[in-house]
């Protein structure tokens, strides 16, 4: 008979206000095999642990069962006790009684008898529970940064500072992200270029850095500690140890009329290419659906003056295998797009805003490069459909964020504090110029924010109109903008000579994808997930991948690269230890039973399950089994409910122990 | 529906198979939104849905649950990368099996919830609850409580290939 201890936790009044604590423990003390059973107002807490390792010693406990918050919280913290307590940690489990149960449900009655069922189906789990010893694994002290915006930057140099190889992989031409698109930033309109340019050359020049441009991610297997990732090399037709960077290429390529994606395609570029001067590397790409020789074999001239003899037009994808123990997700976001609409998309456009149609209404992130001075047009303010300075500029705030009946319900967080810096750069630049704003709230929460936001209103004389534009038209030269003043109660109406939308912030293209790929989760918006909103902020649920930057939500630089560093830190206490424990909930194949039919192995989504041969004595082959590697399998399952013969069985989670929590329904 | 669910007065069973990654997570997240559902639910935890062996849905209809939510990361965000879709290969076979057996599959709800889905975990199981309250208890599996019987179907369960007929093709592209 087991004897298996209970121990019910009130969790302040969390627990004990929907659920009748006192009734679930002494209920739990009449299950068969409970030989103790207490409740407790916070199991959590030093004294809450001290109780339950008292009682394991004085009750000669050989199980015990926690009921209060999700295991998810603190299936660690009481695993820990259990086995200072001198038990196997693996013979100690939480019931989920908070999260599950008092705070889903207001009838105590039910509750009660809810909370009481949960406790019942973990004691039978624990009691046809077995001894487990954790799995150490060897950790590659060697990280993988995915994205070069700021957030991979300031990781990738935190790590590689700190001692430790890392590999960088851009999927660009260059490292750099959006911030290396902006003029100047908020707070402190420092000049973006000037912060952002130095860390993308520490990048290029760091011992301990790898960095691969224009590379993606193909495929991710392994582990915490040991992961084997793919990346894929995307043919750049440039020698990237030849080339030397001079340029000539470019001033030489025929194909000069080509937007340039840097400048939101308001700049021109050629066919060879770097996307901006201060690009990190400063190696050339061929855009080989504009480049005249892919297109028809005719040309080559970027081949003929290159000295070093660096342009390759039979370049192909190559791939590459990197063996690292962690990996940081640093792929930032995108523009909701105001010039397409999102295909297949259930975001609906702004087609009332001209969308796509009037040429001078354009994004916040193409004010950002006329306001530039290495932009298209050198820094001034010029509109795009006639090179004319604007003198009324309307800038829209919240398009597309906030608006849930558009399909996106979050905040974009930047936008306030960009548009304000619109305006005081537009302030700056043309002097007769004036700025009006429409917005729903100015969010400025953040240090020095609020101030600098009451600089554009007050001193720089932004007009702020609080209220929502309903439509705008083109009517001759001008943009109609028609909107309402909900505090004064009017309708109003701007001539404007450019509108400026402060369009949403959204999770990257693919970014789906890559989460696949990595095995984490992501929200509906396709951001990714930390593994807890207050205290998990850069862990993936997932062990050994980090978050960092605009990729797990809408973020300022000051957060990015505090998340980034953040990211960075936890690499490092990875890295400080050479041996990793592991959950041992891996399967193990019971050789007498299995028939050698390999069902397992089919379905494995690890590869975990490899051949093995049963010989006898005088050496003849007797049967081939299924063996799993237990560095390899990943605790899922499927192989044991894949099993015809239920030969093979995963520890932690056995038929007997599951088919008991079934009876006991 | 109010009146539909007063003529069955009960309170169902409802047994809910889910995976850590995904829908446990979703459910914890729920909690911490406060937000509520029925008390039905009684939720048993998987590391992936590619664990539950169909025989457990059996057992638990069979131990008397009214009905059974199987629950998992959706397609493509597998925490083990391809356990839920060896999940839903198995249980589209093992919908037909339990259609032939009789068992009405109103009572049998396959659903994905994610872990940032609080909201469509308490919509998953407060629907499934208010249906099995309107179509009242599960009396049909009384009738498998001879063990010959029950290891007959068990075997059943589990036969390698047998989602490859017409049929059983349907039944996946339903899930
Ligand atoms: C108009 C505008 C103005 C702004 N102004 C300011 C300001 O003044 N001050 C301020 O603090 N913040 C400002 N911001 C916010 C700022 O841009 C972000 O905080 C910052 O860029 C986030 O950095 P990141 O590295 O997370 O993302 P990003 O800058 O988006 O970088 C992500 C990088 O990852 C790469 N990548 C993406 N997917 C993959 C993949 N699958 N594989 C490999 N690589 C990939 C991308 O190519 C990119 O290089 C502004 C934002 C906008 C839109
Ligand atoms: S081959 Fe292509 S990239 Fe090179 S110069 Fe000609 S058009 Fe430009
Ligand atoms: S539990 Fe089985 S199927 Fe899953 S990873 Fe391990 S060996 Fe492979």
């Amino acid at each position: 008979m087991s004897r298996i201890g209970v121990f019910v936790c009130h969790c302040g009044e969390n627990i004990s206000r929907t659920v009748d604590v006192e009734q679930v423990a002494s209920a739990a003390g009449e299950i068969p095999g409970v030989a103790y059973a207490c409740d407790y107002k916070y199991m959590c807490s030093d004294p809450g642990q001290n109780l339950l390792k008292k009682a394991v010693a004085e009750h000669k406990l050989d199980g015990v069962v926690v009921a209060a918050c999700s295991p998810r919280m603190h299936e660690k913290t009481f695993r820990k006790a259990a086995s200072a307590a001198g038990l196997n940690p693996y013979l100690c489990d939480m019931a989920n009684i908070r999260e599950h149960c008092s705070w889903v449900h207001e009838d105590k009655k039910l509750a009660t008898a809810k909370a009481s069922d949960i406790v019942k189906l973990m004691v039978e789990r624990v009691k046809k529970g077995k001894s487990l010893a954790p799995i150490t694994v060897p950790v590659t002290k060697r990280a993988l940064v995915i994205g070069g915006g700021i957030a991979g930057i300031q990781a990738a140099l935190d790590i590689a500072d700190a001692g430790h190889q890392v590999v960088l992989v851009e999927r660009e031409p260059s490292i750099g992200g959006h911030m290396a698109q902006l003029s100047e930033t908020f707070p402190t309109l420092d000049c973006s270029q000037c912060i952002m340019t130095p860390k993308m050359v520490d990048v290029a020049n760091h011992p301990n850095i790898t960095l691969h441009t224009y590379s993606e991610i193909e495929k991710v297997e392994g582990y915490i500690g040991n992961f084997q990732v793919t990346l894929k090399h995307k043919a750049r037709s440039v020698d990237e140890s030849k080339c030397t960077g001079c340029g000539i290429c470019m001033t030489k390529c025929p194909k000069k009329k080509i937007p340039n994606e840097f400048d939101q395609g308001h700049g021109l570029r050629t066919a060879i290419y770097v996307p901006f001067p201060q690009a990190v590397p400063n190696t050339p790409v061929i855009d080989r659906e504009n480049c005249t020789m892919f297109q028809s074999g005719k040309c080559g001239v970027c081949a003929k003056v290159c000295g070093p003899g660096a342009v390759d037009y039979q370049q192909e994808d190559r791939f590459s295998v990197e063996a690292v123990g962690a990996v940081v997700v640093a792929t930032g976001f995108k523009l909701y797009s105001i010039d397409r609409k999102p295909e297949g998309s259930p975001i609906q456009g702004y087609g009332e805003f001209g969308y796509g149609a009037i040429p001078d209404v354009i994004d916040g992130m193409t004010f950002e490069r006329l306001a530039s001075a290495s932009g298209p047009t050198g820094g001034k303010i010029l509109r795009p459909s006639d090179g004319k300075e604007p003198k009324q500029v309307v800038f829209i705030q919240c398009v597309g964020s906030r608006a849930r009946e558009k399909g996106i319900s979050y905040c974009s967080k930047v936008c306030c504090m960009y548009t304000a810096k619109h305006t005081m750069l537009y302030h700056h630049k043309v002097h007769d110029g004036q700025a009006y704003v429409f917005f729903m709230d100015a969010r400025t929460p953040g240090k020095g924010y609020d101030e600098f936001w009451r600089r554009a209103v007050e001193e720089e004389e932004a007009v702020y109109i609080r209220g929502m534009v309903s439509r705008l038209y083109q009517k001759g030269e001008k943009i109609v903008v028609m909107g309402s003043d909900i505090q004064v109660g009017v309708q109003v109406e701007i001539e404007a000579d450019l509108v400026v939308l402060a369009t949403a912030v959204q999770a990257q293209d693919g970014a789906d994808l890559l989460a696949q790929k990595l095995g984490i989760s992501y929200d509906k918006y396709n951001f990714y997930s930390e593994a807890h909103a207050k205290l998990k902020p850069v862990e993936c649920a997932t062990a050994g991948i980090y978050l960092a930057g605009a990729c797990q939500g809408p973020k300022d630089i000051p957060d990015t690269v505090s998340q980034a560093s953040a990211a960075a830190a936890k690499v490092m206490t990875l890295f400080s230890k050479d041996q990793l424990e592991r959950d041992p909930v891996v399967a193990k194949v019971n050789e007498k039973y299995c028939v050698g039919c390999l069902a397992c192995k089919k379905v494995c989504p690890y590869g975990a399950v490899e051949e093995k041969e049963i010989r006898d004595r005088q050496g003849n082959l007797v049967k081939v089994v299924a063996y799993v590697n237990p560095g390899v399998c990943g605790g899922c399952g499927t192989c044991q409910a894949t099993c015809p013969s239920k030969s093979v069985e995963l520890d932690g989670y056995t038929d007997e122990q599951i088919m008991a929590m079934i009876e006991s329904l | 529906m109010h009146a539909e669910a007063k003529q069955h007065d009960f309170e169902p069973k409802i047994v809910a198979f889910v995976c850590t990654w995904c829908t446990y997570a979703g459910a914890d997240l729920a909690g911490t939104s406060r937000m509520q559902y029925p008390a039905n639910v009684r939720v048993l935890k998987f590391p992936c849905t590619g664990r539950i062996d169909p025989v457990f849905i059996l057992r638990a209809f069979q131990k008397g649950a009214d009905g059974v939510l199987v629950s998992g990361c959706h397609p493509g965000d597998c925490h083990y990368m391809a356990g839920n879709f060896h999940a839903r290969r198995r249980f589209a076979a093992f919908r037909a099996l339990l259609d032939f057996v009789g068992v009405d599959l109103h009572r049998l709800q396959f659903s994905w919830v994610s872990a940032a889905e609080g909201g469509k975990w308490v919509e998953v199981v407060t629907e499934l609850t208010e249906r099995v309250r309107a179509m009242g208890p599960m009396l049909e599996f009384k009738s498998l409580e001879h063990e010959e019987q029950w290891s007959a179907f068990q075997a059943m369960a589990d036969v390698p290939g047998v989602v490859n007929t017409p049929e059983l093709k349907e039944a996946y592209d339903k899930i």
